[in-house]
This record gives structure tokens, sequence and C-alpha cells, in this order.
């Protein structure tokens, strides 16, 4: 890959998540997190329900 | 020292050195077997098991893209292309290490992991978990750009309104980077694997027993099933006595199906021995395998 394309790779992300911008906040009366952390906690919380409510991929493999 | 003095000392070793006696102790506390199982209870085949290992993973990431950026220092991480990147990859290994760590911790804070005689496991686990943030404190303050200068200066008022900045300066750098790539990882690592050894020690906590309502949803009763967990248990403790922690259901590796008894085990998912379905469920999985 060229310096060419990967620093037209860069500014791409850089357009679609503004990385080099102001971090965006999200206000709730005394409550104040930042949109990036409040993302985090949406995927550890994700992550958690998913874990419980998947099967685990044994059941399918020994029932064949 | 000659052959026979060699053969003394090897085949009469004595008992009451302290050598002898760490060594008579550590294999009593941590048998081969359970220090490196080749089995685990029926329930550790959920997702919710798996976010502990993760951790250790992203761990090892960290450290080893931390080593890196040791030997390179900071001109190459923040100049070069393979520096910009192994910097990233080390500040993502960490952001994956406490993302992996927090739900891991959730999923044990909601089975309440402590119980029975885990509570040095619960223990080791929270003090690694701050331990860690202090971890990644010092890494922020190591960068050698103006984001730490910042966050270093930010830092101190907190810190010294703690009484802990008479010692621990944050502005400081060469003592944050000493923090940072020796003492902290250090704490960490030891207490990462003092953790694992009590996890080997006392098993993997098992999931909390179904209620009386459950039971009755599921069109069972305490009396049939506590017949049945006798029924499973029994041959197990009969043909393996297991650990006092441990008194669940166990399941072989898939490439060790050494057992030749009919057994109270549960194969692993990769094994293709059996072909016919289990009684051994777990108890709290009868209802979803009646239905």
């Amino acid at each position: 890959m060229s310096h060419t394309s990967v620093a037209g790779g860069m500014n791409l992300l850089a357009a679609l998540v503004h990385l080099g911008g102001t971090g965006k906040y999200i206000s709730w009366g005394v409550v104040q997190i930042s949109l990036a952390n409040l993302i985090v906690i949406a995927v550890m919380i994700v992550m958690l329900v998913a874990a419980i409510v998947l099967p685990f991929p044994r059941h399918e493999a020994r029932r064949k | 020292m000659s052959a026979s003095a060699v053969d003394t000392l090897t085949v009469s070793p004595e008992k009451g050195t302290w050598t002898g006696k760490l060594r008579e102790r550590a294999v009593e506390a941590f048998p081969p077997d359970r220090l490196l199982p080749d089995r685990q209870p029926a329930y550790v085949a959920s997702w919710t098991y798996v976010f502990g290992a993760l951790t250790i993973g992203a761990f090892i990431v960290v450290l080893l893209s931390g080593a890196v950026l040791a030997v390179e220092g900071p001109a190459w991480w923040h100049k070069s292309n393979a520096g910009l990147f192994v910097n990233s990859v080390h500040l993502w290994a960490t952001e994956f290490f406490f993302l992996f760590m927090v739900v891991h911790l959730w999923a044990k804070f909601l089975i309440a992991a402590w119980r029975g005689p885990r509570k040095a496991t619960w223990i080791t686990g929270v003090i690694a978990f701050a331990i860690s943030i202090a971890t990644a404190f010092t890494g922020y303050l190591s960068q050698q750009n103006f984001d730490s200068e910042w966050i270093s200066t930010q830092a101190k008022d907190g810190i010294n309104a703690t009484g802990a900045g008479a010692f621990w300066n944050v502005l400081n750098f060469g003592q944050m980077l000493m923090w940072h790539i020796v003492l902290l990882p250090l704490i960490v690592a030891i207490l990462i694997g003092l953790h694992v050894l009590l996890v080997r020690r006392h098993g993997v906590v098992p999931p909390f027993a179904p209620t009386e309502a459950q039971l009755a949803k599921a069109g069972l009763s305490l009396t049939t099933t506590v017949t049945a967990a006798t029924s499973l248990l029994v041959p197990q403790e009969l043909t393996e006595p297991s650990p006092q922690e441990q008194p669940l259901l166990q399941e072989p590796l898939a490439q060790e199906p050494t057992s030749e008894e009919p057994p109270a085990q549960e194969p692993l998912a990769q094994e293709p021995t059996s072909e016919e379905p289990t009684s051994e469920e777990p108890l709290w999985t009868l209802p979803e395998d009646q239905s």
C-alpha cells in the first residue's frame, strides 16, 4: 500500500470518526460523560448480555 | 564432585530442607492435574467464562507491545509508521484489556464468584483491577507529548489532595515512567498469576442452584432434583474424588478421552466419541433439555 493510499485511508477514517476533533460530551443533569466512554460502556453491556444469552458452540458440535 | 557424591545427593534428598518442604507444600496445594487441568466443570462451557482468559491475552499483547516501545523510545513511537503502529497496538490492547476485565468483573459479580473458599480469588482480582488503573494512568503520563503534559498537570492537584503527591509526583517523568514500565506491570503480573493460581486451587465458581419456582416451572421438585444430583455426583466421587470446591460434573478434553467408564461426565464439543445425548447435564439446564 502506498504512502498516499495510507494517508487517504487515515483521512477517510478521520472524516468518519473525527479523531482529531474535540470530544463530544453528553450531559444529563449532573451526569456528564463523553460519547466515546458511553459507547464503550454500551459495548461492554452488549457483550455481557450476549455472553449470557448466546449458547456456547459445544452444544451444536456435540449433537451433530 | 565425584559420581558417587552426585548419586548420594540425588538418591537421598533431605526431607527436612526448606526446599523439600516447599516442594511438598506446592505439590500438595497444586497437584499437576489441578494446576494444568484437562477437564473443567460442564458449566464452564459458557461465553461468560471466557473473559478472564481474554483479559490475560490482552495483557500479554500489552506487555509485548510495551517492550517494543521501551526498546525503541519516544522518537520512534511518535515519528515512524512502525512506531505509530506499535504505539496504537499498545493503546488498543490496553483498551481491550480493560474492556474484557470489566465484563469479566460484571459476570463474576452477577454470579457472586466469591462464594465458597474464593474470597481471596475475588480480592486479588479487585486489587489487580485497581493497580491496572494506576498502570494505565502512568502510561498516559509517559507518552512524551502535550497530552501527557496536560494530564500530569491536571492530575497533580488531585494526587496532592490525597497526600500521595509527597512521594508519588506525577510531574516527575522519570518516576512515572519507571512505575509504568517496571513496578506496576510487575505487580499486575504477579496479581494475575496469583489470581489464576487461586482459581486453579479452589475451582471455577459454579452457577447458582435453581430455585423452587424455576423447578416447579420445569415440572420438577426439589426432591427429584436432589436425587438426580446424587445419582450424578456419586459415580463421580467413587471413580475420581473431586475437590470439595468442585463437586459438579467434569468433562474431558477433546484430545484425551482417557476414561474408559461410562462417564458421569459430559464430553466437550470437539469430542466426537459420544453419539448419545448424555443425561448428565447440569441441573440448571434440565428445564431446557426436557422441554
